[in-house]
């Protein structure tokens, strides 16, 4: 059996002169929680839409459980379950309205409907909610519903795109409860998501900035690739602070994180020394120094701001 | 490439959305209610009773035998009695009457002598088809006065008389052309404010990208968001067919299986372009106002509905060589009114046949599966 379920190869989209997406290669393995992550913009949308087979890639193909995206895209369809951004759902119809639609389109057989609709209901705690019209549902709820008209017919992928998306922080946290319920169960999650504390809880993502891809792997190796420690200052002035550290040589990239700046150095030892004369010289007290691990965020600067 | 179960599924959620929404239950059973009314009752194209003043300067006999028999034609009502041609002028100019008649002094004594005796009428041209109308009725009054006057006495029958007799609608009756005519314009708006929506806003919505990611196949989202229209269109057809046999007493001569099954093409035509229009281009604004152009338009004013199609310029009557409404309205007409068989219809028949064929092949083309 292919162990990927996804295979991305050279996968591109334009939209009359704007380019999208292009040169997408990346594949997704079998029961794997696979995040695409990047700001507004990077195209995640976009890439999600392809991978479902509602939109044309412009270049390039991806295989989705064996089947093409491009020739055979009802085929993948079949397969998958896939959640917009936007609801898309009927808001005039029922919660049990909807999930009956649904598993009607995807054909699911009567003597299975009744004991997964009651799994799903408990497992989204929307059983309660079942006669009520889908557009007064809270936006949390909503989107598990989304996420159980997709997940009617069993599907071996499972598409989301930002399912978090204008969620409040209960909601958000319930959702991630059940995604990771699902790839317990074996089913390949692909959720694509701008927040880097979703991303840590991928097995792997792919980063997505501008339209193209600049990195493939899991959180923890990305923070590795940074090579040694991020040095975290504090300092009364920052924005001065970050203007004089910017020019200053062994200084390979500030950024500011809250009330700090993060500096990756070239040489520590050396480096943290001129750090401590540079700011003394500009007459920028120094509250506070310590060596951190890179996080996520120190790793998506990194690639996005070195960018041309 | 139909599965039932499928196609049942956005019948009857579309079925479902239509119940809830006030604004497309009214769409498509009060407006065409209110039509029938309007066209059966308020608006009659038929010109009777029309107001008439006289201003008899002779006050005999023979002029109230005049005045008489423009009464018993049964076209005009005597209203007002003028004395003198001022309050006449003024009459005719405040609408009061259409249509003023003067009756010179002499009327009297230039027929008994047998000579020519002028009368004067006076019609109110700003309407101008009922002042033609008008025109002709006291032409044909006059004349047949005055040839009874002149043959008065004699025992002689004119050698030719003409004996004229209206068939399929005796009476004339506006309404009768207009109850079967309306079928086709209220199967028009169900097309245009209803069916022209059901695409575009689900685009609108987002609820189309949500549906194309399943495996739903064109032809059951095209067929199956058909069917709870067609069923509308149906009962609208059948309530203005009911309406029109029991309140206004229009006949129904022909074959209702015959009709029905032509009606049922023509919804299929008429719903399929609103369909593809709304495919095309969607948003719900857009498809409205394209599919009142296209179908709702044409239906009232191109189909023969209003206008008499052989009494427009040439090019409007080319035009409506390609409007459906056209061959329905001549459909509909023959059954009601001629009893008129598919034999005799046979044209628009085909015609019906195509509409239904183009319309749902339309919908089938215009419709994608894609985003784009």
């Amino acid at each position: 059996m292919n162990p990927f379920a996804v295979e991305v190869s050279n996968l591109g989209r334009r939209f009359g002169p704007v380019v999208a997406v292009e040169n997408l290669n990346f594949s997704v393995e079998r029961g794997e929680l696979f995040g695409i992550v990047g700001p507004d913009g990077a195209g995640k949308t976009t890439t999600l839409r392809m991978l479902a087979g509602v939109l044309r890639p412009t270049a390039g193909d991806a295989r989705v459980c064996g089947a093409s995206v491009v020739r055979d895209p009802e085929e993948v369809k079949r397969r998958i379950g896939y959640v917009s951004q936007r609801f898309g759902l009927y808001q005039d119809l029922t919660v049990r309205e909807n999930l009956d639609f649904y598993a009607d389109l995807y054909r699911v057989p009567r003597e299975l409907r009744v004991s997964r609709m009651e799994r799903l209901y408990r497992f989204s705690g929307l059983g309660e909610f079942q006669d009520r019209l889908a557009g007064n549902l809270s936006g949390g709820m909503k989107q598990k519903l989304g996420l159980c008209c997709a997940l009617i017919h069993e599907p071996e992928v499972l598409f989301l795109d930002e399912p978090t998306f204008g969620v409040d922080p209960i909601s958000r946290r319930d959702l991630w409860i059940l995604v990771h319920e699902m790839v317990a169960r074996g089913v390949t999650v692909v959720v694509s998501t701008a927040y880097l504390d979703e991303a840590e809880r991928c097995d792997r993502i792919a980063v997505l900035d501008r339209g193209a891809l600049l990195a493939v792997d899991s959180p923890a190796r990305l923070q590795a690739s940074l090579g040694g420690k991020i040095w975290s200052v504090r300092a009364d002035d920052l924005p001065r602070a970050q203007a004089v550290l910017r020019s200053l040589p062994g200084v390979r990239r500030v950024t500011r994180f809250g009330d700090a700046l993060h500096l990756t150095l070239t040489d520590p030892q050396r480096d943290q020394r001129r750090v401590i004369d540079a700011l003394g010289r500009e007459g920028i007290a120094l509250l506070g120094a310590e060596e951190v691990e890179p996080s996520l965020e120190d790793v998506f600067m990194e690639m996005t701001q070195n960018r041309p | 490439m139909v599965n039932r179960g499928r196609l049942w599924a956005i019948a009857r959620k579309e079925a479902i959305q239509l119940r809830r929404d006030p604004r497309s239950l009214a769409l498509a059973f009060l407006l065409p209610l209110f039509l029938i009314v309007f066209f059966g009752y308020a608006i009659s194209f038929d010109v009777k009773d029309i107001r008439l003043g006289v201003l008899d300067y002779s006050q005999g006999p023979a002029s109230r035998r005049l005045v008489e028999s423009f009464q018993a034609s049964g076209y005009f009502q005597v209203t007002r009695w003028f004395a003198d041609p001022r309050e006449m002028e003024r009459a005719l100019g405040r609408g009061l009457v259409r249509l003023a008649l003067v009756i010179p002094p002499d009327f009297e004594g230039r027929l008994g002598s047998g000579r020519a005796a002028p009368l004067q009428l006076l019609l109110d041209g700003s309407d101008a088809a009922t002042a033609a109308v008008a025109q002709n009725y006291a032409e044909a009054i006059v004349a047949r006065f005055a040839a009874e006057n002149t043959l008065r006495g004699m025992e002689l029958r004119l050698p030719v008389e003409a004996e004229i007799r209206i068939w399929y609608n005796q009476t004339l009756e506006s309404r009768n052309m207009v109850v079967p005519g309306l079928v086709a314009v209220i199967m028009s708006i169900i097309a245009a404010m209803l069916t022209a929506l059901t695409i575009a806003r689900e685009w609108e919505r987002g609820t189309m990208e949500q549906l194309i990611s399943t495996p739903v196949t064109r032809t059951e989202v095209v067929l199956g968001k058909l069917l709870p229209y067609m069923a509308i269109g149906l009962a609208d057809v059948a309530a203005a067919i009911t309406a029109g046999r029991f309140v206004f007493g229009v006949p129904l001569r022909g074959d209702l299986l015959l009709l029905a099954v032509l009606t049922l093409l023509f919804l299929v035509g008429a719903l399929g372009v609103g369909m593809s229009i709304s495919a095309l281009v969607k948003s719900q604004l857009l498809a409205t106002q394209a599919a009142i152009m296209l179908t709702y338009l044409p239906a009232i004013l191109l189909s023969g509905f209003v206008f008499s199609i052989s009494t427009m310029p040439w090019v409007l009557q080319a035009i409506t060589h390609v409007v459906p409404a056209r061959y329905y309205v001549a459909v509909t007409r023959g059954i009601f009114l001629k009893a008129v068989g598919a034999g005799v219809l046979w044209v628009d028949v085909v015609a019906m046949v195509l509409f239904a064929a183009a319309g749902l092949g339309l919908a089938l083309a215009a419709f994608r599966k894609e985003l784009g």
